[in-house]
């Protein structure tokens, strides 16, 4: 996939524009009628999910997410804001490496088989609303499925590729969001990730907030960008809306609900037999909602099913759990029986092994795993738990 | 990714998800619970692989499992697997019978390295069932046997009727260039041959230990003491090359279950060198 950075002076094309509530409305109705199925921040069961959005009304305008270990709730804000929640319990992983998938399908042929892969075509989507933790957790997931290099481990080995993955992440058109407001459980800034969208998108909007009236800065990431945006109405951006628009994301940088040790990577590696990991996974229900909203979590198992006559299989692959017995299993028992070193598996993944695997870190600081936790882990605490020991010691 | 431009792309095929069906040729019976399976390609698509690789071997309708390729890579004949029954896979895998045919994805694994040897002594401990992944290495390193000094084979089993590749190993035998030491850990009264275990091999096994790459194929808590015999004869950690199992469900990478501290043994490994993990046999439940 190609994200181009625009041309500077020369090019014809706008690279930054402001919009208004119907701008926003013609963005979204634009991308529909170019053949995407737009997915953005809605209103479902008390949550904000990533559901299809067919108008700008469908959007979450006015409300505000509060968010803390083991607690979500949405409270009224300003109505003239489409974007001041934060991150919700899903991620766009769903849309690009579903929870299930079917592999391959096959059918007996006398004493051998044939195998079909399904014909689906890829569904082209239009993510609006990416926050930049999201966006920083598709370039993880991007290493990971073989979409783009790394300096992991494997570096320069043969790299395989997830088809499906490659496909539907080159097929996204993608709108991200500049946070002016942080999460209660947000740290991206103490993880480089955010909350201001690096790059790795075809457009970005920053809500300007105070106008009175709904009005968003709209920057293109890409030509494909930079060429909707001139078929929108809006007027040209000057300095000073690029002013509101930083000082707004300072706001939410000053405002970050928690922040992550420095080095945590090596902290974890050298702590491997920490006294901390019994006491946390003393608190762990192993529930495995940590690794189903991490938008970088990836772990899948597979499943094969047979029909009453035996003679057609599917197999299918769904997202997995390190947090479960079943999957360290090898004949004779699981390598990791104990909560203590399933907990240690996640938390030094995400923040310690990523790096040495895929040359980042496989955490982005988005906060879900904390909001999420039934009872509250914070990874941010417990990384300073351990941190702090070593000052003691 | 404009309106004009969306491409009418479906989701590619040649993914290494999806299994290739091979034919089973041959079927042989090896110690007990173990069988060896030949292999052929119904695609007519050539099989290439390198000593240490690994295939997932797929059971129409059962399941599919992490199989080291056990036969010789210069011999385009056919892909040998050995496979020992020990669960649900591996049984309905113990029924097929020629002319059945089952799935393969691979060969995936990093293998042995071969070259780093060059021109040293070679020494392979092994014990029962890992002498499977291990002989397309020895049969490798016979086939280019003039770049290396000694070539040692210590292997161990627990009685006398769980030799595996026994003619084999009575073949390698008779060769002048290769010293081939047989244990058991225990035997009938009268059993002529060694009673013991494979540690005591390498004590008694004749190479230079200061130009000696040793390959250890054996299940990780017998890895351990071979590398303890390894280590007091004076073979470093850098010149000792180990395999390790883990749980897979993909073999490229992708499912994250044979994970194992920074490292996807379905990638980075089977086979390490030891210095490189040496911490994991330190580290519990890692
Ligand atoms: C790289 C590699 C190479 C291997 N080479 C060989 C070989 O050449 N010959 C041989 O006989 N065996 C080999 N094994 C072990 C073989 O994969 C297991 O014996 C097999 O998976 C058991 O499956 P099952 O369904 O019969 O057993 P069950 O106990 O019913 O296992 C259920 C599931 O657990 C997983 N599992 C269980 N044991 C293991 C294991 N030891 N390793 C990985 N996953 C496991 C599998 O997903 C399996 O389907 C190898 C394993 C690995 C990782
Ligand atoms: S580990 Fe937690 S904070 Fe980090 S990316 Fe995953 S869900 Fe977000
Ligand atoms: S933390 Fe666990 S579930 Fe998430 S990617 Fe790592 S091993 Fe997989
Ligand atoms: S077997 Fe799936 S990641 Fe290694």
């Amino acid at each position: 996939m190609e994200r181009t950075a625009p041309t500077t002076g020369r090019s014809a094309l706008p690279e930054a524009a402001i919009l208004d509530r119907e701008g926003l409305d013609a963005l979204i109705a634009a991308l529909r009628g170019d053949g995407y199925a737009v997915i953005g921040p809605r209103l479902r069961d008390g949550a904000i999910v990533l559901d299809p959005v067919e108008s700008a009304d469908d959007l979450s305008w006015g409300l505000i997410d509060e968010q803390d270990g083991g607690r979500y709730r949405l409270v009224p804000g300003d109505a003239q804001t489409a974007f001041s929640h934060t991150v919700g319990p899903q991620s766009w992983k769903r849309h690009l490496y579903p929870p299930r998938q079917t592999l391959w399908t096959g059918r007996r042929d006398g004493r051998g088989f044939t195998v079909e892969t399904p014909a689906d075509p890829v569904p082209h989507h239009a993510f609006l609303g990416v926050r930049a933790c999201d966006l920083a957790a598709m370039a993880v997931q991007d290493r990971v499925f073989g979409v783009a290099p790394h300096e992991g481990r494997s570096a320069g080995q043969e790299r395989f590729t997830d088809s499906g993955y490659a496909a539907r992440r080159a097929a996204a058109f993608i709108v991200a969001v500049n946070c002016g407001r942080a999460g209660g459980t947000c740290f991206c800034d103490s993880m480089g990730a955010g909350p201001k969208a690096a790059g790795g998108y075809d457009l970005a909007l920053t809500e300007l907030p105070g106008c009175g009236t709904p009005a968003f800065l709209a920057e293109a990431g890409s030509a494909t960008g930079a060429a909707l945006l001139a078929r929108l109405p809006g007027h040209a951006a000057g300095p000073q809306d690029r002013a509101a628009a930083d000082a707004s994301v300072e706001q939410a940088r000053a405002h970050m609900g928690r922040a992550m040790v420095p080095d945590a990577g090596p902290l974890l590696a050298r702590n491997l037999e920490h006294p901390r990991w019994a006491e946390v996974a003393a608190r762990c229900l192993s529930c495995a909602n940590c690794t189903m909203v991490c938008p970088t979590c990836f772990c899948t198992t597979v499943e094969d099913t047979t029909d009453l006559s035996g003679d057609h299989v599917e197999r299918w692959r769904r997202w997995d759990s390190c947090f479960t017995v079943d999957f360290s299993y090898i004949h004779g028992g699981a390598i990791r029986q104990s909560g203590l070193s399933r907990y240690r598996q996640w938390m030094t993944h995400k923040l310690s092994s990523w790096w040495e695997q895929f040359g980042t870190s496989g955490c982005t600081g988005c906060g879900r795993c904390i909001t999420w936790c039934p009872v509250g882990i914070d990874i941010t605490e417990e990384a300073r738990a351990i941190h702090d020991s070593e000052g003691r010691g | 990714m404009d309106s004009a431009l969306l491409p009418p792309t479906t989701i590619a095929s040649a993914d290494p998800m999806v299994p290739r069906p091979f034919r089973i040729v041959r079927r042989l019976r090896e110690v007990d619970g173990c069988f060896t399976l030949v292999l052929e390609s119904q695609d007519g698509r050539p099989y290439v692989f390198r000593p240490g690789q690994f295939n997932m071997l797929y059971v129409f309708g059962v399941g599919e499992v992490a199989i080291s390729v056990s036969g010789d890579c210069r011999d385009p004949g056919g892909l040998v697997h050995t496979v020992r029954e020990v669960g649900t896979v591996t049984r309905a895998m113990a029924a097929l019978r020629p002319g059945d045919s089952i799935g393969v994805r691979g060969p995936f694994g990093h293998p042995w390295p071969i070259e780093e040897a060059y021109g040293q002594d070679v020494l392979f401990v092994t014990g029962t069932i890992g002498l499977a992944p291990l002989r397309p290495l020895i049969l490798e390193v016979l086939n280019r046997r003039e770049h290396f000094g000694k070539v040692v084979l210590c292997y161990g089993s627990r009685g006398t009727h769980d030799i595996l590749y026994e003619g084999q190993l009575h073949q390698w035998r008779g060769r002048f260039d290769m010293q081939v030491h047989v244990t058991v850990h225990s035997a009938p009264a009268g059993y002529r041959g060694r009673v013991g275990s494979v540690a005591n091999l390498v004590k008694i096994a004749r190479f230079d230990p200061e130009q000696t790459t040793a390959y250890v194929c054996r299940s990780e808590t017998m890895t351990r003491p071979a590398v303890q015999a390894l280590y007091e004869r004076g073979v470093t950690a850098d010149r000792i090359y180990v395999t390790l199992e883990r749980n897979m469900k993909c073999g490229v990478g992708f499912c994250g279950h044979c994970q194992m501290g920074g490292s996807f043994m379905c990638k980075d490994g089977p086979v390490y060198r030891y210095d490189t993990i040496e911490h994991v046999f330190s580290v519990r439940e890692l």
